[in-house]
């Protein structure tokens, strides 16, 4: 069951932790391949799951689109729609929740389990400070890959949504970009969709550096801070859109 | 005698309820192998980690080297900790690094060496540990007799004054065994260093320290030389060099009588 007063002393450890964190991101400029090391497993590794996932809701939300607006004769505004979801709430939403469940999780297991075998430990004796280290890079890596992951989404997801709605449903090419060129804004719409995601990268990471750092050093200790991450981000990054989303949008 | 190099004193540190320490008193002395033995949960790791700096403790203080290990600001204690290495009893080598990597690595952090100059120093402290050749293996390649010895490398690195070694036999085949106590003791009396070694192996243990301390339930229990430990008339010191069963220390687990428990069981 869930404590509030034991909730309550972990939001604290984690704003102090996060704290600690960020004082050590100005150490990663000049040791910046520690960053670039950790974007490779954090974001590259996950791009193939974002690609695959961008491309089947773009086709999916092509399709769907494309029976509603058909009753209405309105089918030249599918690429309008197609594009002002992706950009605005699934291209940050979902690909913050797959980063979550993919590069999320590692980051938590991969930390707590160098928690659990001393390595942590092992630094501080060496003199070195795990949260500049291990910490810093891993959570500035997924802060800056989220944002970039989310709009490879978007844009695979409006080249499947393309592919679906022109190519075999028959919707005029020239309509369906010309929509989007028309219709979309760049900061209303383009620049909301990066800030979510930003909002998410950081939240995402936050949690799972936290949640590997904080755990149990048991096997059981890292796998329910694993679910944790999975779990808690989740909600956060779904509660934040629609905090987001009343602000941005009224 | 010339001042200890670690002084504990009064102290008293809790994990909840469980008590580790209750007032403890000790000194290890500069040059010398120190051991720190007692039963399994005493708080022997613990004690490591408070002279590192990792655990606070709730009352009284340890002094390494002539400073208050609690009272450093975090660059002191640092800086103090270039000077202390430790053995962890799982190696703690970083996994994501090779075996040169993981011994250059604090020369990376804390010097300006050169690359040519760090290869040599990394050569050097794994010839010493007899594993020149194992320095392209990753840590996954190791034993675990392998990993100890990378480890104590990599705790050489830096040329600390002291070293704390964290249950170095434990789970160690005889030949490891073997040729973890040839490195503890050669180290310790080739680099001068002070070391503090805690284990429940009496054999080995008591086979290279030149001091024992004993610890149990949050006391030091015995404290002396290699020869005072070994002819101590103690019931509770020659129970646990002797390995005996029973003794001060019970073998049943304190509580109900059985006779208590089997008749509440009719009940």
């Amino acid at each position: 069951m869930i404590h509030p007063v034991n909730s309550l002393t972990r939001l604290g450890r984690g704003t102090l932790f996060l704290l600690k964190v960020l004082a050590g991101i100005p150490q990663l400029f000049v040791r910046f391949g520690l960053v670039t090391k950790q974007m490779y497993s954090v974001g590259v590794q996950t791009l193939l799951i974002i690609l695959v996932a961008g491309l089947f809701v773009g086709m999916v939300l092509a399709l769907q689109l494309h029976y509603t607006l058909s009753t209405f004769g309105a089918e030249d505004t599918l690429g309008l729609l197609v594009d002002l979801a992706l950009v605005r709430e699934l291209g940050p939403v979902v690909a913050a929740l797959l980063f979550a469940g993919r590069a999320g999780s590692a980051l938590t297991a991969e930390i707590g389990l160098m928690k659990a075998t001393e390595q942590l430990s092992g630094l501080e004796m060496m003199a070195v400070d795990p949260v500049e280290r291990i910490i810093a890079p891993r959570f500035l890596a997924g802060f800056l890959s989220l944002p970039l992951l989310a709009a490879i989404f978007s844009a695979v997801g409006i080249l499947g949504g393309y592919m679906v709605g022109v190519d075999f449903l028959g919707v005029d090419s020239g309509a369906f970009w010309s929509q989007i060129q028309a219709k979309v804004d760049f900061y209303d719409d383009v620049m909301n969709g990066v800030i979510k995601s930003i909002v998410f990268g950081f939240i995402v990471s936050w949690i799972a550096v936290f949640e590997g750092y904080d755990c149990l050093p048991t096997s059981e200790g890292v796998a329910s801070a694993t679910t944790r991450t999975v779990v808690n981000s989740s909600l956060a990054v779904l509660g934040m859109d629609f905090v987001l989303t009343a602000i941005m949008f009224n | 005698m010339a001042q200890p190099l670690v002084q504990i004193r009064n102290l008293h540190f809790a994990r909840g309820d469980k008590i580790i320490f209750d007032g403890v008193d000790m000194d290890i002395q500069a040059g010398r192998i120190t051991a720190v033995m007692g039963p399994s949960g005493t708080g022997k790791t613990t004690l490591l980690k408070l002279i590192g700096g990792q655990l606070i403790p709730d009352q009284g203080e340890i002094i390494v080297d002539g400073q208050n290990v609690h009272r450093l600001k975090r660059a002191d204690l640092y800086r103090l900790r270039k000077k202390m290495g430790m053995l962890f009893q799982s190696g703690a080598l970083l996994t994501d690094l090779s075996v040169f990597e993981n011994i250059a690595y604090p020369l990376r952090e804390h010097t300006n060496l050169s690359d040519s100059m760090i290869r040599s120093m990394v050569l050097i402290k794994l010839q010493a540990v007899g594993l020149s050749t194992a320095h392209g293996l990753m840590p996954s390649e190791l034993s675990g007799g392998m990993a100890r010895r990378v480890a104590l490398a990599r705790a050489l690195a830096l040329d600390p004054m002291m070293i704390m070694y964290d249950e170095p036999f434990t789970g160690q085949d005889p030949i490891s065994l073997g040729v973890l106590v040839k490195l503890i003791r050669d180290t310790n009396h080739a680099l001068k260093l002070t070391s503090i070694l805690v284990s429940h192996d009496v054999t080995e243990t008591l086979s290279i320290a030149d001091d024992v301390t004993i610890i149990s339930e949050g006391k030091l229990v015995a404290h002396g030389t290699r020869d005072e430990i070994m002819h101590s008339e103690s019931p509770w010191v020659r129970q646990f060099v002797d390995g005996e069963a029973d003794g001060p220390v019970p073998f049943h687990y304190p509580g109900d009588s059985i006779e208590h428990q089997l008749m509440q069981e009719v009940k």
